[in-house]
């Protein structure tokens, strides 16, 4: 039945079958790598494109959406200026990891004064190096998005923090996209030992009129008793298509936050599997997303708990404005030896116009007896009280929405730890208001 | 010319008439009371000087220093010195209490094309204020209200009036909810605020916050019209006597 009913492709299936079949010689890594991408490519043709009949892209139609499958992206030209684009973060002080248009460029990237604990290796030399390890950390990969990443993955870094090291300045990876539309599939590992600390920033940005492809795996491994801060800022041009799934493992005792910004994009689907390995881990996960004209952004999040006493906590903040259409689906799981769990997560959106429209799925999967787990969802308009009550004071209507607005997107920006960046993303939400008619 | 004068005003909510053609004359310098039984029209009559919209004028009219009040909207009428101290002060979450009266002096002076005040003489300015009224620092920097008991929501309200200092301030019932250690401060707030310049309309259901705020005139409002206007005496009489007799006479 499966295989009949995919007989037929899709021109974008179609497209993507060609190119693999076409580059799956020249595409880089050694045969252990070429055999993996054999495989996944293999899991990806079964099932294909998923579409709405599929629960976990219900709201997010890939099949719909992804009209074609461009051609893989050919790295820059690296003799030539690099872009602006990958200086996506003013004001904030960072070692910047450039990968442009799926492969890492060292040459235009900026390690100068780097912490001794943090070590930079170029994706394909370290898998080909550590080809077990490699093979370990992606065992567990059946995500189709996540698939078509291992296919076709062309390029990206490993970044190792050492054991106890306390990494001062945050580690940028400046993801850009240019030329002429392609489709770019960076793979990144970031693998940080025991008890280090360090904050990790994405940025994704490409040009406006382009409807390039993004799809972005990053794997995460925190060790026992580490702190990590995880920022992505997706600032993708607006007729881009962006996925990226993060699959992370957080040891015992770790401390982990991450906060998801985006403003780009056509369409994005932003998929986070956590799994808290080891007792007493505390998880913060966060989003904020900020969507005009038919911008759809979809938030996919499951934090396993498959440990004792773990804590974890889920904030998303949307709002959206004219016809664009926010989707949260986060799911906990708390596994049968997971006592003690606590887990809470808040799903909000913000209406700006009648046509927009927020999907909630929270789900909650307790298989453990002694926990503390709860979800909530709220989508609504701007309270017409509170605007009267900023109005009676004398603030402008336009102006008292933007106070409201920003301190709704604030809940979720407020929680990271680095004051710089949190200083930028307020500004960037000032700016995003700004352009509001 | 008084300064607010309120002509044979008519005001329906959801379609239920509230004011019936309600006259009031306030000059400056003056302190007003509005008395009146629940459901009397008083809370409908502060919202409707304020600007809200939910409250949908049908007839009469509100001149404020000789223009019309009822063409502008809520923050123009803020600015032209309009300030109603709400019965019922709302929470922002995320917005502290710094930064809203930052937002609101300034947007008033633009409209007023003003200088805003620089961040050192607006903070200044703060402190001073909020001295007086027993406000600590550290209420300033949460969320507006956010966690606030009733008296210091109240005590906040009396703030920004201090601050944005107007030249009408209709106080809505700002002694519901307080105790009387709490109504004293509150009433020694607006005290402090009465000036020839300033006028006042102070809307209470009982008159023991009158004790505390002495009006120079007191009207009875009874089925959304004033039907009595008297001195401060007339509010000793409605003390004893209650508004029983006010709802016979509208009827």
């Amino acid at each position: 039945m499966t295989a009949e009913l995919h007989l037929v492709k899709t021109d974008a299936e179609a497209a993507l079958a060609a190119t693999f079949a076409s580059a799956k010689a020249r595409l880089p890594g050694g045969r252990g790598v070429a055999a993996s991408r054999e495989a996944a490519f293999r899991r990806f043709e079964a099932s294909g494109l998923p579409s709405r009949r599929v629960e976990e892209w219900k709201y997010t139609d890939l099949r719909a959406l992804m009209r074609d499958a461009k051609p893989l992206a050919e790295p820059p030209d690296a003799t030539r200026g690099k872009p602006s684009l990958i200086d996506a973060l003013p004001g904030v002080d960072a070692h910047r990891v450039a990968i442009v248009n799926g492969t890492y460029l060292p040459a235009w990237s900026d390690l100068a004064g780097a912490d001794l604990g943090v070590t930079l290796t170029d994706l394909f030399a370290w898998v080909g190096d550590n080809l077990s390890a490699w093979q370990d950390l992606v065992a567990d990969e059946s995500d189709l998005a996540t698939s078509l990443n291992q296919a076709f993955m062309t390029g990206g870094v490993v970044v190792r923090i050492r054991k106890g090291a306390r990494v001062a300045k945050p580690i940028h990876l400046a993801y850009a996209f240019c030329g002429e539309p392609a489709a770019m599939y960076p793979r990144t590992i970031v693998l940080v030992e025991p008890d280090a600390q360090a904050t990790l920033i994405e940025t994704f940005e490409g040009p406006a009129g382009s409807d390039y492809q993004v799809n972005a795996a990053l794997t995460l491994s925190i060790g026992d008793g580490a702190r990590v801060e995880r920022i992505k800022i997706g600032r993708e041009g607006a007729s881009a298509l962006h996925i990226e799934t993060i699959t992370g493992a957080i040891g015992a005792r770790a401390d982990y936050n991450e906060l998801t910004f985006t403003t780009g994009s056509a369409v994005t689907r932003n998929q986070l599997f956590l799994r808290c390995t080891g007792d007493g881990a505390k998880v913060r996960v966060a989003g904020a997303n900020l969507l005009k004209d038919r911008q759809h952004v979809d938030s996919t999040l499951v934090i396993d708990h498959a440990s004792r006493g773990c804590e974890s906590r889920e904030i998303f903040k949307s709002v959206l404005d004219d016809e664009s259409r926010g989707v949260f689906q986060g799911k906990i799981v708390v596994r049968p030896h997971a006592q003690k769990t606590d887990g809470r997560m808040m799903t909000q959106a913000l209406l700006l116009s009648d046509r927009a429209e927020a999907d909630n799925k929270p789900e909650l999967e307790i298989f453990a007896d002694d926990v503390q787990c709860g979800h909530g969802a709220t989508s609504g308009r701007l309270d017409e009280n509170l605007l009267f009550y900023l109005r009676a004071r004398g603030i402008p209507a336009k102006r008292a929405e933007a106070l409201l607005i920003q301190a709704f997107v604030g809940e979720a920006i407020d929680g990271i730890a680095h004051e710089g960046l949190r200083e930028m993303l307020t500004g960037r939400v000032t700016a995003w208001l700004e352009t509001r008619g | 010319m008084a300064m607010l004068e309120i002509k044979d005003l008519q005001v329906t909510v959801d379609g239920r008439e509230i004011l019936k053609g309600l006259d009031l004359a306030v000059n400056k310098g003056e302190v007003h009371a509005i008395m009146g039984p629940n459901g009397s029209g008083k809370s409908t009559l502060a919202h409707v000087l304020a600007g809200k919209d939910q409250y949908e004028v049908t007839g009469g009219t509100v001149t404020f220093e000789g223009a019309d009040l009822l063409a502008l909207e809520p923050d123009e009428r803020a600015a032209k010195g309009i300030f109603l101290a709400f019965q019922y002060p709302l929470e922002i979450p995320g917005v502290t209490t710094m930064n809203f009266l930052r937002e609101a002096i300034n947007a008033q002076r633009k409209k007023r094309d003003e200088a805003e005040l620089s961040p050192p003489e607006f903070i200044k300015r703060v402190r001073e204020v909020a001295a007086k009224l027993g406000v600590d620092q550290e209420m300033l920097r949460r969320p507006v209200n956010v966690g606030f008991s009733g008296g210091e929501k109240k005590r906040n309200e009396i703030l920004q009036m201090a601050l944005l200092g107007p030249k009408l301030a209709v106080l809505d019932e700002t002694d519901s909810g307080l105790d009387i250690d709490a109504l004293k401060v509150v009433a020694d707030g607006v005290n402090r605020l009465r000036s020839p310049e300033r006028a006042m309309v102070v809307i209470t259901h009982y008159q023991r916050l009158l004790d505390h705020i002495v009006p120079d005139i007191v009207h009875v409002l009874s089925r959304g019209r004033i039907v009595r206007t008297g001195g401060k005496e007339l509010a000793l009489e409605l003390e004893a006597k209650g508004y029983a007799a006010y709802q016979d006479e509208a009827a």
